[in-house]
């Protein structure tokens, strides 16, 4: 019998079942593995289907209805194979769309897992999937399969790089960017080019989103548009910034209607258009017209020199992957860890607690006595930070924190240090109660 | 000195660089070297005049950063001469910075 009472016990608990989860999901990839549905059988083009069995006039009527898309349309989507690379905010209704509308064979690249801060956007998943760790590339095909078992979809578990993007995309008529990280937007786009494969791509943060159909009817690709990565220090991520849900919901479900106009070959003679939507702001959607394809451009022009994929992460200055960076700024003796500040604020050691995230961040949880001065704001307003002995300077993830250090020294706070990690090393290693965003 | 105004927004995320999302701009209508003001008069009157900080999220040498696209009545700037375009009393520039969250 397990004593709960005891930390022994419960580590003792723990440790079992660590062990039982590993076990369970040893059995399941088994069982995923014997089932027909994962076989990865997409690579291989069946004949294509000439005529709609009954229950798929049934099922589509609605589509078949309208002469713009009628039996000649639903069977280019019934003979279609697309690929969506990520599936979060943008792949979730993409995905799901597709395979409603009836696209007969379906690809989805993501390994990353299920995560509960992804499901106010993700609406593909669900707590159970975040709740089991699965990877968004199973609950999103197990999705896909319960909304229509016909559709032969197939979960990509991998993480998208040079190795293996072009043989994994080749499978495909038309792959869907609904990626969060620059340095996948550049390997995604490279190999479409190689490929010859139309790009439907958008992104979304915040209150906004774009979106534009690249590499496709002699238009222009990514990289004539963006030919040199941004510098790493003006990308902003979703987990930094924040996204309210909908909006990657309304991009993604655009880049599921682009993909139909592709497939449907709608208006060739349209000009290439960059989609602006904005959630809050007037007008909603604005489109733009583009520049043609660049006759300097690197990978799509006439003389291009990029021939074969790139190491996308060190064109970009940064992980491929959209999370916090760590960085090391500080020397050890100006750091502290969250646990030797803890005993430090157990003990009552007169200190300043300077928090420098921003105030909406501040608002969503802080550390006792912290006061709250912005590090974009610190410049302007250094006269308000006493002259503390000692400063501890904290933020959400210990990065910031070290550049206020950095600039408080400069400024004559000889004694400011920074907490290693920030808040998240505090909820990991201090206080598991306080809140993780 | 005769003078011309434009519009000028930010978005993608720029609009933070800056004291708002939209702004009326009044340039000369000729630039210090006589030539009819352009495009990349105005980005440098922004980088000197409206900036509150981190020039280098803006700026790269006398034009945009990469990754930043300019659009000139919800046209691509790269159709309309780039830095070269003669601005025109009441245009509207949108710098839009590209994002890649998803
Ligand atoms: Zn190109």
């Amino acid at each position: 019998m397990v004593d709960h009472g005891t930390p022994e016990g419960l580590t003792a608990e723990n440790r079992r079942l660590v062990k039982e989860v590993a076990q369970l999901r040893a059995e399941l990839s088994a069982l995923r593995a014997e089932a027909p549905s994962s076989s990865v059988d997409s690579a291989t083009d069946p004949t294509p289907v000439t005529n709609l069995t009954n229950p798929e006039i049934a099922r589509y009527s609605r589509h078949l209805l309208m002469p713009e898309i009628g039996v000649t349309g639903q069977l280019k989507l019934r003979n279609a194979a697309v690929v969506v690379v990520g599936a979060g905010g943008l792949g979730s209704p993409c995905l799901l769309y597709l395979a409603a509308m009836g696209v007969g064979r379906l690809g989805v690249v993501d390994h990353d897992r299920v995560e509960v801060s992804n499901l106010q956007r993700q609406v593909i998943h669900t707590e159970r999937a975040g709740e089991l760790g699965v990877t968004k590339a199973q609950s999103a095909r197990d999705a896909v399969a319960r909304l229509n078992a016909a559709c032969r979809c197939t979960a990509h578990e991998i993480h998208l790089n040079s190795d293996n993007a072009l043989e994994l995309l080749s499978a495909y008529d038309v792959v869907v960017d609904a990626t969060d990280n620059a340095a996948t937007r550049y390997l995604v786009n490279d190999a479409c080019v190689l490929l010859d494969r139309p790009l439907v791509s958008a992104s979304a943060l915040r209150l906004e989103g774009q979106l534009t159909v690249y590499h496709h009817r002699g238009g222009p690709c990514y990289r004539c548009l963006f030919p040199e990565p941004p510098p790493p220090a003006a990308v902003t991520n979703c987990s930094e910034g924040g996204v309210l849900g909908v909006v990657p919901g309304v991009l993604g479900t655009l880049q599921a209607l682009e993909v139909v106009k592709v497939l449907l070959d709608v208006a060739p003679d349209a000009p290439p258009v960059l989609m602006l939507f904005s959630a809050f702001r007037q007008p909603t959607f604005r489109a733009i017209r583009l520049r043609g394809r660049q006759p300097r451009c690197a990978v799509c022009g006439p003389d291009a020199t990029i021939t074969h994929l790139l190491d996308y992460p060190t064109l970009c200055g940064q992980a491929q992957h959209d999370g916090p960076s760590t960085l090391a700024l500080l020397p050890a003796n100006q750091r502290v860890t969250c646990s030797s500040y803890a005993a430090a604020a157990r003990a009552r050691v007169p200190h300043l607690l300077l928090d420098v995230r921003e105030p909406v961040q501040f608002a969503i949880c802080h550390l006792p006595g912290a006061i709250n001065v912005a590090w974009s704001e610190l410049p302007g307003r250094i006269d308000e930070i006493p002259k503390a002995d000692p400063i501890y300077v904290v933020c959400r993830f210990g990065n910031d924190s070290q550049e206020a250090v950095q600039y408080l020294r400069q400024a004559g706070y000889s004694t400011a240090r920074d907490l290693i990690g920030g808040l998240h090393a505090w909820s990991a290693s201090v206080d598991p109660d306080f809140p993780v965003y | 000195m005769a003078n011309l105004t434009v519009t000028v927004e930010f978005s993608g995320g720029l609009e933070s660089l800056f004291p708002g999302v939209e702004q009326t701009v009044t340039l000369p209508t000729t630039n210090a070297a006589g030539a009819p003001s352009t495009v990349k008069d105005l980005i440098q009157w922004l980088r000197d005049n409206a900036l509150k900080e981190k020039p280098e999220l803006f700026v790269s040498g006398d034009t945009v950063r990469p990754g930043i696209l300019v659009l000139i009545n919800d046209v691509d700037w790269e159709l309309e001469g780039e830095l070269e375009y003669q601005l025109q009393a009441k245009d509207n520039v949108v710098f839009i910075s590209t994002l890649h969250g998803g």
